[in-house]
C-alpha cells in the first residue's frame, strides 16, 4: 500500500498532518496549494521524518478551468486523492458582503468538487483509487451562525455522497469526512469547547483508518454523529426559533 | 488565560499563553514584554510560565536539514526529541545526550542544558550544540555558535530560557548500530558500594536508583545500572535483521489524580523493597530497548498526577566529588529520618564541564521527588542548607520553590548571569515565574 497521496489544500493544518499520517506509512505525497513555492520547509520535513518523496504542486482551487490540465498533469497519478480545500468566512459580514459569500461558497464546493470530478475521472478509467472528501457537521443542518459555509459543505456532502455510488462498482471509493471542531490555524480566534474539539492529528488518523478500512462517511469524534443526529431531529418549527 | 504550570503541577499560574506558528508571530509576541518560551512543559516548576506571555513553541517543529556525514540535525525549537530519534534511529543514529524523557523539545534540550546518564563520557546537550538561533528582545535573530557570538551561545546554554527566545539549533547525533541497550544491573548495599561502582566502572550510562528509607549500613541502598548502546552483532539473530526495529508498547495513562495519603511512607516502603527484590532477581547483564532503558516513564502518560492534586517537587542537586560521600550521606539520612521516602531518589556521577550558567559540574547528582505539602517543603529546605555546606548547587530545570538568596549563595556564576541580563534589556524582555521569584 504505497500509492502517492495528493493533498488537495496541503497548507493547511489537516492537509500538513494528513500529509505525514500517510508519509509515516511509506506513502509518496504530492502537496497542493497556492503559493507552493513556500511549502519547501514542510517538504523538508516530511522527507526528513518519514523518507518518502514529497513534491509541490501550485493549484488556485478557485480557478476551476485549470483543474483538469492540474490533474492530469499529476506525475504519477495519485492513488489517494485527499481534499480539505475549505474556506470558515465570516457569517455576520458575509451576509452584506457577497463578494465573499460567494467566495466562500465556491472554496468550499464549486472548487473542490470540479476538483475532484477530474480525479474521478482519472480513477474511473483506471478502475482503482480513493478519494476523500474533507467537509463538515456544518452541512448536516443550516443554521443561523454558519449558514453560508454550511450550505456550501451540505452541497460538498451531497456530491460526495453521489460520486460514491456513482464509482462504487468501478473500483474506487470515496469517503466523506465530517471533523467537527478542529483546533487549527483557522479556528485560533474562536473558543472552542474541548470536548467537542479535535487535534488535526486526530482528523489525519481518522482519514488513515478511513482510507484502510474503505468507511464510507466518517466522524472524527463519534460524540458529532450523535449531536447532528438530535440537530437534524428537532421539527423545524422549533429549530428556527433557537439560537444553536 | 490558561492555568499552567511546569510537570510537578506545583506552583500554578493563571497565564496568557501565545501559540506562535513562525519566526514572525513570535517576533509580535515580543512587543508587550516579558515572555518566556514554553517548550512541552516537562520542566517541574516555572521556569517555562510567564503569567503576562508564554510561548507555546510546539508549532514551530519542524525538521530543516540533516547531514549523514556529520550527524547535524538542524531543527526548530518546538520538534520533540522523541520525533528525531523517530527519525534518525532508523538510520543509525540517536541523540548524543538525552534526558530521562523523550517528550522535551529542543529548544527546551538547550535552555536546560540537559544531561544524561553518560553525562561523565559526553557531557551535556550543550557539548553536541553546533549552533542556535536566538531572538533578542528586539526581534532580531542571532546565530550563535561557540565561535561567532560565543558570548550569547554560552550563555543561552542552560541559560533558561532568558537570554532569547531558542527559534532553531543545530546538534549533534551519535552513531548506533542497533536500538537496543546491553544492561548490566548491580545492587549495591549502602552508598559506599555504590560510588565504588561509579567510579571503578568505565560504561557509556551509568545510574542508580536509591532507597531513601534505609538507615545505617544499609543508608543508600541502591541498583546500578550500567549500560553500552548494543552493537548489531551482539543481537540475537532474530533481531540482528531489523537492528533498530523495537516493538511499540502500549501506553497507559494515569487515570486520575491519586489522592495524597496513598503516597504515605508504608506504600513508598512496599514499593521501594518490591524494587528492590526486582532489580536483584535481574542482576547481571540483559538487553533492553531504547525506549524502555531510557525513557520508562514515558510508557505511563501522565505521571505526574499519582503524587495528587496539590503537586509534587523535584530537588536535584549536584555535590562536588570532595564532597559528595559526605554530603550525599547527610541528604540521605536528613531524608531518612524525615520518613518522607521519595518514589524517585536517583544518583548519577557527573564529569567535568566549564560552562556559563549550566547545572552540571563533576560530582555526584541526586534527585528526589516529593509530594508537596509543608512538611516536604521544609524537608527540601533542609535539603538545601546541607547542599549548601558541601558546596554544591541545584538545577533550575528541576526547581519550584528555591529562595534567591540560596541560589546565590551555591553559585557565584549568578551574579554574571544578573548582570548579562541587565545588558540589552534582556531582563525586560524575558522573564519566567522562575526567575521572578530567584531574582536573576
Amino acid at each position: 500500500m504505497t500509492d502517492t497521496v495528493l493533498i488537495l489544500g496541503g497548507r493547511s493544518d489537516i492537509g500538513l498532518a494528513t500529509a505525514h499520517a500517510f508519509a509515516a506509512l511509506g506513502h509518496p505525497v504530492q502537496l497542493a496549494a497556492r503559493d507552493a513555492a513556500a511549502l519547501e520547509p514542510e517538504k523538508t520535513d516530511l522527507e526528513l521524518r518519514h523518507r518518502v518523496a514529497v513534491t509541490l504542486h501550485e493549484l488556485d482551487a478557485l480557478d476551476v478551468a485549470g483543474h483538469a490540465d492540474f490533474v492530469a498533469a499529476l506525475e504519477p497519478a495519485p492513488g489517494i486523492v485527499v481534499s480539505v480545500i475549505g474556506a470558515l468566512g465570516d457569517q455576520d459580514a458575509d451576509e452584506e458582503d457577497h463578494a465573499n459569500a460567494i467566495r466562500v461558497m465556491r472554496a468550499n464546493y464549486e472548487g473542490p468538487a470540479v476538483l475532484l470530478a477530474c480525479v474521478a475521472n482519472q480513477m474511473a478509467a483506471r478502475g482503482r483509487g480513493t478519494i476523500v472528501g474533507v467537509s463538515s457537521v456544518a452541512g448536516d443542518r443550516g443554521r443561523a451562525t454558519n449558514y453560508i459555509y454550511g450550505s456550501a459543505k451540505a452541497g460538498f456532502t451531497a456530491y460526495l455522497s453521489g460520486l460514491r455510488n456513482r464509482l462504487a462498482r468501478q473500483g474506487v471509493h470515496v469517503v466523506t469526512v465530517k471533523p467537527g471542531f478542529v483546533a487549527t490555524r483557522m479556528t485560533a480566534h474562536m473558543d472552542l469547547p474541548a470536548k467537542l474539539t479535535a487535534q488535526p492529528g486526530q482528523v489525519a488518523d481518522a482519514i488513515v483508518a478511513a482510507v484502510t478500512r474503505r468507511r464510507n462517511v466518517v466522524y472524527v469524534k463519534p460524540v458529532w454523529r450523535l449531536v447532528m443526529t438530535i440537530i437534524r431531529a428537532i421539527p423545524e418549527g422549533i429549530f428556527k426559533k433557537l439560537s444553536i | 488565560m490558561t492555568r499552567l504550570s511546569g510537570w510537578g503541577r506545583f506552583p500554578v499560574t493563571e497565564a496568557k499563553v501565545l501559540r506562535p506558528r513562525d519566526e514572525g508571530a513570535v517576533r509580535d509576541a515580543l512587543r508587550n514584554g516579558p515572555v518566556i518560551a514554553r517548550g512541552n512543559g516537562r520542566s517541574y516548576g516555572d521556569s517555562a510560565v510567564q503569567a503576562r506571555g508564554t510561548l507555546d513553541m510546539r508549532g514551530l517543529n519542524r525538521l530543516l536539514a540533516f547531514d549523514p556525514d556529520t550527524g547535524v540535525v538542524e531543527a526548530e525549537a518546538g520538534v520533540m526529541l522523541g520525533d528525531v530519534i523517530r527519525a534518525f534511529l532508523p538510520r543509525g543514529w540517536f541523540p548524543a545526550v538525552t534526558p530521562g524523557t523523550k517528550l522535551i523539545t529542543i529548544g527546551g534540550a538547550v535552555a536546560s542544558d540537559v544531561h544524561g546518564k553518560n553525562h561523565r563520557h559526553d557531557g551535556s546537550f550543550g557539548r553536541h550544540v553546533a549552533w542556535i538561533d536566538v531572538m533578542d528582545g528586539e526581534g532580531a535573530v542571532h546565530r550563535c555558535t561557540p565561535r561567532d557570538n560565543s558570548e550569547l551561545f554560552r550563555w543561552t546554554l542552560g541559560g533558561m530560557g532568558l537570554t532569547g527566545v531558542i527559534l532553531r539549533a543545530g546538534f549533534r547525533l551519535r552513531p548506533v548500530t542497533s536500538g537496543w541497550i546491553a544492561q548490566e544491573m548491580r545492587p549495591a548495599a549502602n552508598l559506599v558500594e555504590a560510588m565504588e561502582i561509579f567510579e571503578t566502572s568505565d560504561a557509556t550510562y551509568s545510574v542508580a536508583w536509591f532507597d531513601c528509607l534505609g538507615r545505617g549500613d544499609r543508608l543508600g541502598r541502591s541498583l546500578v545500572m550500567l549500560a553500552e548502546h548494543a552493537e548489531r552483532d551482539q543481537l540475537p539473530s532474530s533481531k540482528r535483521h531489523r537492528p533498530f526495529h523495537v516493538p511499540e508498547k502500549p501506553k497507559r495513562r494515569v487515570p486520575l489524580d491519586a489522592p495524597a495519603v496513598a503516597l504515605n511512607r508504608y506504600t513508598l516502603r512496599a514499593f521501594n523493597a518490591l524494587y528492590h527484590w526486582n532489580g536483584s532477581r535481574k542482576a547481571g547483564p540483559s538487553l533492553v530497548d531504547w525506549d524502555s532503558y531510557f525513557y520508562p516513564l514515558d510508557a505511563l502518560l501522565e505521571w505526574n498526577r499519582i503524587y495528587g492534586r496539590r503537586g509534587f517537587a523535584q530537588f536535584q542537586c549536584v555535590l562536588p566529588l570532595i564532597s559528595a560521600r559526605e554530603g550525599l550521606t547527610a541528604l540521605l539520612d536528613a531524608i531518612a529520618a524525615s520518613g518522607q521516602g521519595s518514589f524517585l531518589a536517583v544518583l548519577k556521577r557527573l564529569g567535568v564541564q566549564e560552562s556559563a550558567f549550566s547545572f552540571p559540574m563533576e560530582g555526584y547528582t541526586l534527585a528526589l521527588d516529593f509530594p508537596v505539602n509543608p512538611a516536604s517543603l521544609k524537608l527540601m529546605d533542609r535539603l538545601d542548607a546541607i547542599t549548601l555546606e558541601h558546596g554544591g548547587r541545584f538545577y533550575l530545570a528541576k526547581d519550584s520553590r528555591l529562595s534567591g538568596e540560596t541560589l546565590r549563595a551555591a553559585d557565584p556564576r549568578v551574579a554574571d548571569f544578573t548582570a548579562m541580563r541587565a545588558g540589552e534589556g534582556r531582563a525586560r524582555a524575558f522573564a519566567s515565574g522562575q526567575s521572578e521569584r530567584l531574582k536573576i
